[in-house]
């Protein structure tokens, strides 16, 4: 299968079996989501020590936590014993995992602690059976982990896309990002769909309409991003980056700037406990930034939140929208933030339904023609250092694609 | 049944009748201008100002649900469910000399779309304002049974 699968990617094309056919689904699972970083949580879910969420990589679940001595833990959510699941809550503070089908105990690093009746075993020493733990790195508040312990560390893997995180993480507004909560939904249709539409900016005014009139002037004309000089730019490594608001890049510049009209309540809000600098800082915070950065395989830093894909099957995908704001930070700008996110965001957010919809269309679709027909990517040049690009380029994609087609066929 | 539950019971049939036939401008009409329609990520909240709901809709954000819905500029709308729901286990929990009554009831929401039935059960809390003779909606909160998990686009109002 490998040298036909570099046949499926052309530079401005896939084939459609990429999104129809189940033996190139298994085949992602082992060679891309267990074969590079993959995103997990934020650092701002596990504050305390014993702080845990369950998660996944790929296909297998895990447990991410932080130990009694800080460091950050990704294990795979599995007994040594019989392999039954050691945690199924969402999130927690645990100071260890008992598993509950013969009470195995685990130590916050994995390490097995007890086990009822050890007599019944010969020759058994528990330093051979405790958790499988991941690699885990982090940046910028980020965790990811990999199956893989050979792989390049994770600054390198991100590369060209780091500043652009950086830059994301400035809607702190002088506050950590926190996380405040978050929707999830699935959608009958295959992941890259989703991994697609984070870097899509051509569907916005398109698919976007009801959402787009239901915002003041103000608001509408700077969702209206098609002709404000915005561009999509290739950060290598299947990661990419889509400027929709040029304005927005950089949260801490142009801080002079006169505070919106459908921010002035909040600004006079903030003036009470905070001098004029910050509240202009947390009101360019509470905006978001006029970015997406997709981060292949499966997060998207997007505006004001994260975008996080899970591969279910062939033909099905999980997506979270995590919504985030200031840790420490005014509770007014947390709400606005918050309100902003439940707008379009979440099953009965003014966007999700319809991006939802359009996907499944297209999985839909891609049954008809399955074995002739492809996906086309060839949309608009991309940015590069003598060309400015284009917002509308399907330059995301052709990146995200090339990447699949380095790790598919290695 | 005591007289507020049963009053209160009519005007919630009405509320659901209103809903399953997409009726949304009487169904506005409903709510009292400061009422508040809610459906937490989270079944057990108690709190939902400072957390990510499915949606905490003031008179603002609900007139704008409802365009939303009708616009015809909305594709998942455009193709919207059908919906049938059934509402009952009424429990009147407190009502008050000023006509305010706080009951909850059980929903079960049946939707169909591109040949596909799915179930939405809730718990459904109501605080209900009596005006002239009848009712408005003080607040409604939708606590899903599944709230929390993967949900798919939903294109009708629980």
């Amino acid at each position: 299968m490998t040298a036909s699968y570099a046949a499926l990617v052309e530079a401005d094309r896939v084939h459609t079996r990429l999104y129809t056919d189940p033996a190139i689904f298994d085949d992602e699972i082992d060679r891309i989501f267990s074969r590079t970083w993959v995103w997990v949580a934020h650092e701002s879910e596990l504050p305390k020590p014993g702080d845990y969420i369950t998660s996944w990589v790929g296909k297998q679940p895990v447990i991410v936590n932080r130990d009694k001595a800080g460091t950050i833990r990704v294990m795979l959510n599995r007994c040594r014993h019989r392999g039954a699941t050691i945690c199924e809550k969402n999130k927690g503070n645990a100071p260890g995992f008992v598993c509950p089908y013969h009470a195995w105990t685990y130590a916050q690093d994995g390490s097995l602690k007890g086990l009822p009746l050890p007599k019944g075993y010969k020759a058994f020493d528990k330093a051979d059976y405790g958790l499988i733990n991941l690699r885990v790195e982090t940046y910028n508040g980020l965790i990811f982990a990999t199956m893989q312990e050979d792989i390049q560390p994770l600054e390198d893997h991100l590369g060209r896309a780091r500043p652009w995180i950086d830059l994301f993480m400035k809607q702190g507004g002088g506050y950590p990002v926190k996380v405040l909560g978050e929707h999830s939904f699935t959608f009958p249709g295959n992941w890259k769909i989703q991994l697609e539409n984070t870097t899509d900016a051509y569907h916005f005014p398109v698919v976007h309409k009801s959402f787009l009139s239901s915002l003041d002037g103000d608001t509408e004309q700077l969702f209206s991003f098609m002709k404000a000089g915005g561009y999509v730019e290739d950060l290598g490594n299947g990661h990419s980056v889509m400027v929709m608001i040029p304005d927005l890049v950089d949260l801490e510049a142009n801080l002079d700037e006169p505070i919106p009209e459908r921010f002035s309540d909040l600004a006079e809000e903030l003036r009470k406990d905070h001098d004029e600098d910050a509240v202009r800082r947390i009101i360019r915070a509470v905006t978001g930034t006029g970015f997406n950065v997709n981060l292949f395989p499966n997060l998207a830093c997007s505006m004001a939140f994260f975008r996080v894909l899970r591969p279910l099957s062939v033909e099905e995908t999980e997506v979270r929208h995590i919504a985030i704001g200031m840790d420490g930070g005014p509770t007014a700008a947390n709400r606005a933030r918050i309100r902003l996110h439940e707008h379009f965001q979440g099953p009965m957010g003014f966007g999700t339904p319809d991006d939802a919809e359009a996907w499944e269309r297209v999985q839909r679709g891609a049954q008809a023609g399955e074995d002739a027909m492809w996906i086309m990517l060839n949309r608009g040049e991309d940015k590069t250092t003598t060309n400015a690009g284009d917002v509308t380029s399907e330059t995301g994609m052709r990146a995200a694609y090339q990447m699949w087609k380095r790790m598919m066929t290695a | 049944m005591n007289h507020d539950l049963a009053k209160a019971a009519e005007f919630i049939w009405l509320e659901a009748d209103l809903l399953d036939h997409r009726d949304y401008q009487a169904w506005l009409a409903l709510w009292d201008p400061e009422g508040l329609y809610v459906i937490p990520t989270d079944a057990n909240a108690v709190e939902f100002e400072d957390s990510v709901n499915y949606a905490y809709d003031n008179a603002a954000m609900r007139d704008m649900r409802v365009r939303r819905l009708t616009s015809g500029e909305s594709m998942s709308a455009a193709h919207a469910a059908t919906t049938v729901r059934t509402v009952s286990r009424f429990r009147l929990l407190d009502s008050d000399e000023a006509g305010v009554v706080t009951l909850r009831c059980a929903q079960h929401l049946v939707e169909y779309k591109f040949g596909k039935h799915r179930t939405y059960s809730a718990n459904v809390d109501w605080t209900l304002r009596s005006e002239g003779d009848g009712l408005r909606i003080v607040r409604k909160v939708v606590r899903l049974a599944n709230a929390g998990d993967p949900l798919a686009g939903i294109t009708f109002l629980p």
